[in-house]
This record gives C-alpha cells, sequence and structure tokens, in this order.
C-alpha cells in the first residue's frame, strides 16, 4: 500500500514492520515524531525514557534479550548516550539494533551542528542513509539485518530535511508473527562484561568486524552507482542526493546508502571511470576524507559549504563558483529593493506560565543561568531573563558553579520539568552536596512543551497513555537534599517574588517549583478566557508591554497626558492568564472575575 | 510535466500545515510524484512558518530556491516579503491581507510596512500578485479560522486543469467532520475570487 509519509513516520513503519519489540527515545526535534507515529502501532512497546541514554540502554537490554530494538535521538542526544553507544559497539547483541540519529544541519532547532557520522568511525559502528521517505523505510529493516549479520548496533541517519520532508512510501502493511515463546536470555558473560580482560578481547572483534562490513558494503543494495555522463562523478548520501540529481541531472552519481564503512573498490572504480570527482554531503567533510584516504583526489568542502544546510540552489550557486556548471545556470530571481523587515522569532506563547515567572526574576534582577526548553525564549527583549543556554540539564551545574566562583549578584538555575528528569537530577544532588547556595527554580508546565506536549515523569501518563504514578519533584527534591522547598502557582507573581526573596535570604540549596499547566494544553485551551483593558483607567505607562506577550498590544488610542498609545488586548490570542493585569499599576487590565463588572473596550 | 513548486508562508497557528497537506493530497490525487517539506518551529505559535509542496513526474529536491517558487501562498502580509527572491519571475503571488503584529512592533521597536511598500515589492518580482481578503471572507462565514482554506481555494482557481473534487476530496479527509461544510464553503467562496466560471490553466 501507498502512503505518502514524512521521513519519520516512514521510520516507524519500518520498525514496526521490521518486528521490533522495543522502542525507546527521548523526545527531541528532528527526531520526536517517529515514536509518537511507533506507539499506538500494535505488538510495540515504545517509551519516553527520562534522557537519551536512558533510551539507549533500555533498547541495548532489549536487543540483549533477543528482542529487535530502536533507540531514537536527535543528534545531540547521541553525545548523552554516547557511553553507551560505545560499549554496545564493543559487545554486540543477541537481536537487531538500529540507533535512530536525527542531525540538524542548519539548528533548526539546535544549540550546534554536529556530523553524527563521526560517532560511527569513532565507535566502529556501521551508518545507513536514506535519500527519501522509501529509504527511510526500507533502511530500518536493513539495518536490523545488518545488525543481526555482524553483531552490531546500526546507526540510521537523519537529517531534518528527512525527518520532516513527506513523499510516497510503497508499505508492506505487515508485521512478522510474535514468537510463540519467551526467549531465555543468554548468559555470555565474556561478551557482555566489560572488564579490561574481556574488553581487551571484543577490541579486535570489532576491528574485524568494520573490516568484514567494508566488504559487505561493496555489494549494498542501497549503494547504487549510476553512469551517466562521465566528466563529472558526483558522490553523495542523503538528502543532499536529490540536490545533485536536481542540479547535475546528467552527471554520474554514487549514492551511499552506507556511509560507514564506505566500499572502497565501488568507490575506486567510479573514480576511474570519470572526469572530476566530487562529493556533495551536508555539514562535515566525512566522506571527502574517507574518499581521500584511500588515495583518490576529491573535492567537496572546496566547493559547497560545511557549515548550514544545502539545497538546489546552494548546490548550484557554488558549482557555478567551481566552474562545474556555466553561470547561464543561475536562476533567474527577483531583486526588490529591501526593507527592513520586523522579525518574527518563536516566541512565548500567550498565557505561558513561564513568562510571569521570568518577569520577576528579571525584576529582581537576578543572573539567570538557563536550560533547554520553551523558557529560553524569554532570552529575548523585552524580558531578557535568560543569560545562559548550552545543553539539557546544563543550568543547574553552571549556576553551582557561577555560586562557587562568587559573583555580585545571585543567580538562579531555570529549567523545566522535564529537562530536570532528563539531566537535572545529579546536578542538584551536587549542589545540596556540595553546598552551594544556588536557587533552582523548576518551570513545571505538566508536559514536555517544547517539542509539542510529550509525557514524562511527571505527567501520570506514559507515550503509550498507560496510566502512571507521577513522580512529584517535591518529595524529590527533598530526597536529593534540599531542605528549603517552595511551590508556587507561576501565575501568582506575588507568590512567585515572596518565594524568590525568601531563598535569597537563605544561604543554603533552595528549590522553587513554580507549577502551571502549559497553556496550549487542550484542557487549559477550553478555560481561555480573553481579557481587556479599561481605557480610562490606562494612560499607556507601558508596564504591561514589558512582560511581551504578544496579546497585549498597542491601541490606537493615544493618552492626552503621556501621548503614548494605551495597551489594548488581542482577544484572539489573549487566554486570560492575568500576568498582565498584575503587572498593570492602574489596575486598567481587568482581571477574570472584573471582565462582568467594570466596562473596557473589547 | 515541469515542475510545479509551491511555497506557503504564514504565522505559526494560522493552518498552514493544514493548507500543505490537502495541496500534497491533490498533487498525489491528480498523478503527480508529490514531495512535501516543512520546518517545525521551536515554539508552538507566533513564529514564522514555512512550507514547500513540489509536483513533477519526479521530483527530487524537497526544498524550493531562489525563483523557483511557481505560486506562493502568504497567509499573513508580511511574511510574503521574506520569500521575495524565492518567486518565480511571473509566479502568481496570493497574499491574505490579513496583519498579525510581530511582538517587535507591538512594543514600537520596528514598524509594520505599509500596504503600498508591500505592493512595490511584490511588483518587482511578479506581475501576478493578488490580494486576497480570505480573512473578511471568512468571517463573513462565521469562522475567521477556515482564511487559510478560503486562500486554498484561490489558489485552485490558478490550477484550473485539477478538478475542484479534488480539492474537496483532500479537505474532507483532513477537518473533522462537523466542521466539512464549513470548510467547503470557504473552499469555494475563495475559488469564485477570480470569476469561478474561468479558470486558469496549470503553465
Amino acid at each position: 500500500m501507498k502512503r505518502f509519509l514524512s521521513g519519520n513516520e516512514a521510520v516507524a513503519w519500518g520498525a514496526w514492520e521490521s518486528g521490533i519489540v522495543v522502542a525507546a527515545a527521548y523526545p527531541g526535534t528532528p527526531s520526536t515524531e517517529i515514536l509518537e507515529t511507533l506507539a499506538p502501532m500494535p505488538d510495540v512497546y515504545a517509551e519516553w525514557s527520562p534522557n537519551e541514554k536512558v533510551a539507549m540502554d533500555v533498547a541495548i537490554g532489549a536487543a540483549y534479550a533477543g528482542s529487535r530494538a530502536m533507540a531514537v535521538m536527535k543528534h545531540v542526544g547521541l553525545n548523552v548516550a554516547a557511553d553507551s553507544f560505545f560499549y554496545a559497539a564493543m559487545t554486540g547483541l543477541e537481536a537487531g539494533l538500529v540507533v535512530v540519529n536525527a542531525d540538524d544541519p542548519f539548528m533548526h532547532s539546535s544549540q550546534n551542528e554536529q556530523d553524527n557520522r563521526r560517532y560511527c568511525k569513532f565507535a566502529r559502528v556501521p551508518c545507513l542513509e536514506p535519500t527519501d521517505s522509501q529509504e527511510a523505510h526500507d533502511l530500518v529493516g536493513a539495518a536490523l539485518n545488518i545488525s543481526e549479520q555482524f553483531d552490531t548496533p546500526v546507526m540510521l541517519r537523519l537529517t531534518t530535511r528527512l525527518s520532516h520532508s513527506s513523499s510516497v512510501v510503497e508499505l508492506e502493511g505487515v508485521r512478522p508473527p510474535p514468537r510463540a515463546e519467551r526467549p531465555t536470555y543468554r548468559i555470555d558473560t565474556a561478551k557482555y562484561v566489560m572488564v579490561p580482560g574481556n574488553a581487551r578481547r571484543r577490541h579486535p572483534v570489532a576491528e574485524q568486524r568494520i573490516a568484514r562490513l567494508a566488504e559487505f558494503a561493496e555489494t549494498f543494495s542501497f549503494n547504487q552507482l549510476k553512469m551517466r555522463d562521465t566528466s563529472l562523478g558526483i558522490v553523495c548520501s542523503g538528502v543532499a542526493y536529490q540536490y545533485a540529481r536536481e542540479v547535475f541531472p546528467d552527471a554520474s552519481v554514487l549514492k551511499l546508502g552506507m556511509t560507514y564503512p564506505i566500499p572502497a573498490r565501488m568507490v575506486r572504480q567510479f573514480a576511474r571511470q570519470v572526469g572530476r570527482l566530487i562529493v556533495i554531503e551536508e555539514l562535515d567533510p566525512f566522506l571527502e576524507e574517507e574518499i581521500r584516504l584511500l588515495g583518490i583526489p576529491v573535492e567537496g568542502k572546496s566547493i559547497f559549504p560545511i557549515c548550514g544546510e544545502l539545497d538546489q540552489s546552494v548546490v548550484r550557486d557554488n558549482a557555478i563558483k567551481a566552474g562545474l556548471l556555466p553561470a547561464s545556470a543561475l536562476m533567474p530571481t527577483p531583486h526588490p529593493d529591501k526593507i527592513p523587515l520586523p522579525p518574527r522569532p518563536p516566541i512565548l506563547c500567550p498565557g505561558c506560565p513561564h513568562r510571569g515567572v521570568l518577569h520577576v526574576a528579571n525584576k529582581l534582577g537576578l543572573v539567570v543561568n538557563g536550560d533547554i526548553g520553551c523558557y529560553t525564549l524569554a532570552f529575548l527583549p523585552p524580558l531578557g531573563a535568560v543569560h545562559t543556554c548550552g545543553c539539557m540539564g546544563a543550568s543547574i551545574g553552571v549556576a553551582h558553579g557561577v555560586a562557587k566562583a562568587g559573583i555580585s549578584q545571585r543567580n538562579v538555575a531555570v529549567l523545566g520539568d522535564s529537562t530536570f528528569f532528563h539531566t537535572g537530577l545529579p546536578a542538584l544532588l551536587n549542589v545540596a552536596y556540595n553546598r552551594s547556595n544556588t536557587i533552582t527554580l523548576i518551570l513545571d508546565n505538566r508536559t514536555t512543551a517544547m517539542t509539542g506536549h510529550q509525557q514524562n515523569p511527571g505527567t501520570g501518563r506514559t507515550l503509550q497513555n498507560a496510566e502512571t504514578a507521577p513522580i512529584g519533584l517535591e518529595p524529590l527534591v527533598r530526597a536529593l537534599g534540599i531542605g528549603l522547598v517552595h511551590t508556587v502557582d507561576s501565575y501568582d507573581l506575588k507568590g512567585v517574588e515572596a518565594a524568590l526573596k525568601n531563598c535569597l535570604d537563605a544561604n543554603e540549596p533552595t528549590v522553587i517549583i513554580a507549577r502551571r499547566e502549559c497553556a496550549l494544553m487542550p484542557e487549559v485551551r477550553k478555560q481561555w478566557v480573553p481579557l481587556r483593558v479599561n481605557a480610562e483607567k490606562c494612560n499607556g505607562c507601558g508596564l504591561c508591554f514589558r512582560v511581551g506577550c504578544p496579546a497585549v498590544v498597542k491601541s490606537d488610542e493615544i493618552d492626552p497626558k503621556t501621548g503614548r498609545a494605551k495597551a489594548r488586548i488581542d482577544s484572539q490570542l489573549c487566554t486570560g492568564c492575568e500576568v498582565c493585569a498584575q503587572v498593570c499599576a492602574r489596575k486598567a487590565i481587568l482581571f477574570r472575575a472584573q471582565l462582568n463588572e467594570e466596562g473596557g473596550e473589547r | 510535466m515541469k515542475t510545479l513548486s509551491f511555497l506557503l508562508a504564514g504565522v505559526g497557528g494560522q493552518g498552514t500545515i493544514l493548507a500543505s497537506d490537502v495541496l500534497a493530497a491533490v498533487g498525489l490525487h491528480a498523478g503527480h510524484d508529490v514531495k512535501k517539506s516543512e520546518v517545525h518551529g521551536m515554539a508552538q505559535r507566533g513564529g514564522s512558518v514555512t512550507t514547500y509542496v513540489r509536483w513533477a513526474d519526479t521530483v527530487y529536491s524537497p526544498l524550493i530556491g531562489p525563483g523557483e517558487a511557481d505560486y506562493v501562498l502568504a497567509f499573513e502580509k508580511l511574511e510574503v516579503l521574506r520569500y521575495v527572491e524565492m518567486i518565480r519571475p511571473g509566479g502568481v503571488v496570493l497574499v491574505n491581507d490579513y496583519v498579525i503584529s510581530p511582538l517587535s512592533v507591538t512594543s514600537g521597536t520596528d514598524t509594520y510596512p505599509t500596504d503600498q511598500q508591500i505592493l512595490t515589492i511584490l511588483a518587482a518580482a511578479s506581475d501576478q500578485v493578488h490580494f486576497v481578503p480570505a480573512m473578511a471572507l471568512a468571517e463573513s462565514l462565521g469562522n475567521p479560522r477556515v482564511n487559510n482554506v478560503v486562500l486554498l481555494g484561490a489558489l485552485s482557481h490558478f490550477l484550473g486543469d485539477v478538478p475542484v473534487e479534488a480539492w474537496l476530496q483532500a479537505l474532507r479527509e483532513r477537518v473533522p467532520s462537523r466542521l466539512v461544510e464549513l470548510n467547503e464553503r470557504a473552499f469555494l467562496l475563495g475559488r469564485s475570487q477570480f470569476g469561478g466560471n474561468d479558470p486558469g490553466k496549470t503553465p
């Protein structure tokens, strides 16, 4: 059956049809939809693990137990899971293990752009790369077969464009029948206990395996050589193949579905048959370096950029500069006069419970060591309330370091509930153990919001919507050794301020849990009530604008005394969180309870 | 056939993704190879959203480069200006006559371009620029949220050899059943804006 699927959806289908039994992941753009698509399918166990390292271990355990398994993560997630990725490459497995890794060229939603094919070479793990959704689907099964044939984890490397582009996929629509009996766990300590003595015997196995895989690559059906005009030969993989075909329809192409290890003889044969050999690949010169190591002259990053994402125009323009195409190949494009356009960056949504809390932190002049989540967006004006953001869970450790180094202000670690469960836990343990007066502010919006509302250990539901015991943050942080713990309503600005001041007075590790559900949760949306401004009371002082809510806008009415535009509330956007109403010094913004009592313009 | 490239630009929450899903389904229904690409923004709402849809015998790249957009569908007036260089000279540009103020405009840091500025810039890119009062038309139907479907209906006029039923079917498959009738009306209202009886032909 034919379906129009994104790369992520296609991977989920490929996993289901290949008989994957266990799949584990932590949400991360652009990989999140893979498990969301797989989770509702029958006879599969799929979970959100607290972080990628746990997800990797879970998938490895399932594969140790003789069941096909999959771990899914975005590129930086593999940094978190790298320790486990490396030992799995040493031990091998009892059943297929595919590690689905989504790189993010151009950093659409990431803090860096790293080329995780490097991890494959680093760990001696084969790497497969699809060029469209069909191959994303097909390569899951191929990866599992390779994994089982060669006793190794296999990486399926996607990129944002692959994950979030859709094309037609021919599906089988069936899944192999489940085993009649539960497998017996096979004990093999020499293979699976990686103490130095055993590990020394396993390392040569991994080296020999990658040599055998290089041989296998020569006949792997997804490595495809297509000879056309021989003046130019292009080696490519992933979505870059599509750009190569679009820009150079007549060129000979070696498309590599396996990019580590590469098929040396195939590349040599191709290089001999073509005049000029180039590589078109996104991010690092990975294939280029592998080919050069074979002693074959090749061009790549001297023509095409290492930073950012490719597309046909980037490929075309750089090819023209390099003399690969005539200048006449340039697309005619409009060149109108440019005017400066107001940017429209992602911003905290109207009603976001993070806004008021960070507004208070800013008002108190606190330095905020932030983390990965929606709240990072509060670094932008007018809030300007987040001052560092590096990676998942970094906030608390960084804040502890700042506190130990000593500054004239106080600083606060700010992170969300899901990020706290991810890697905040050990860092908070460190604050308690090594005693810094770090204030940790956990913004508990009862979901993993930034990636689109995934469950987490605090929500009481699993990925497959099973009920589970919600982990309480208060007992958890107390158990970690924090004595002073406040819980406040994120919408209660006075409460937030009082809690922060109390923690500032205390010279000990403290935690504030600011709790309020994400305003975009379906059940919260039902309670939205747009507020309004009493224009007679508003004098255009602008305090409410400083909260940075898109629903609070300037009206056309100018206050005659101040000469400034009065505030107006966009009823299409306002959720009625009342943060602006609390900030207003003239009580000109009506609270929900006042809406029926007082006047005011809509 | 020649590759047809569609660029859809809007603001998060405007239904840009739904419109591109319908457009992709219509292309498949018409027997083309289709690719669709979207960038999921970081926050849920308020950011710029762009999607690409391409129809051809074989579509290679899922993206659209400068000068390649045969059709531009802008759900918000300012958003279209970010993609002017993407318009193929002579490409069809349909702009929702609707403003969503960016935060920097609300806060007084930036100014929103005037209609005259927008028209001047777009006129330099194409002689096929049309403002569509999609939001006003959607409001006349009682639900401003269907302005995306009104604009899609307007686009359908310029793809005259695709049967209207293909659009309506793709739409029906993607909206909740209680909203099917409203969406159909919104689509046909948009489609009739350029004289429903004289549809343009696909180039």
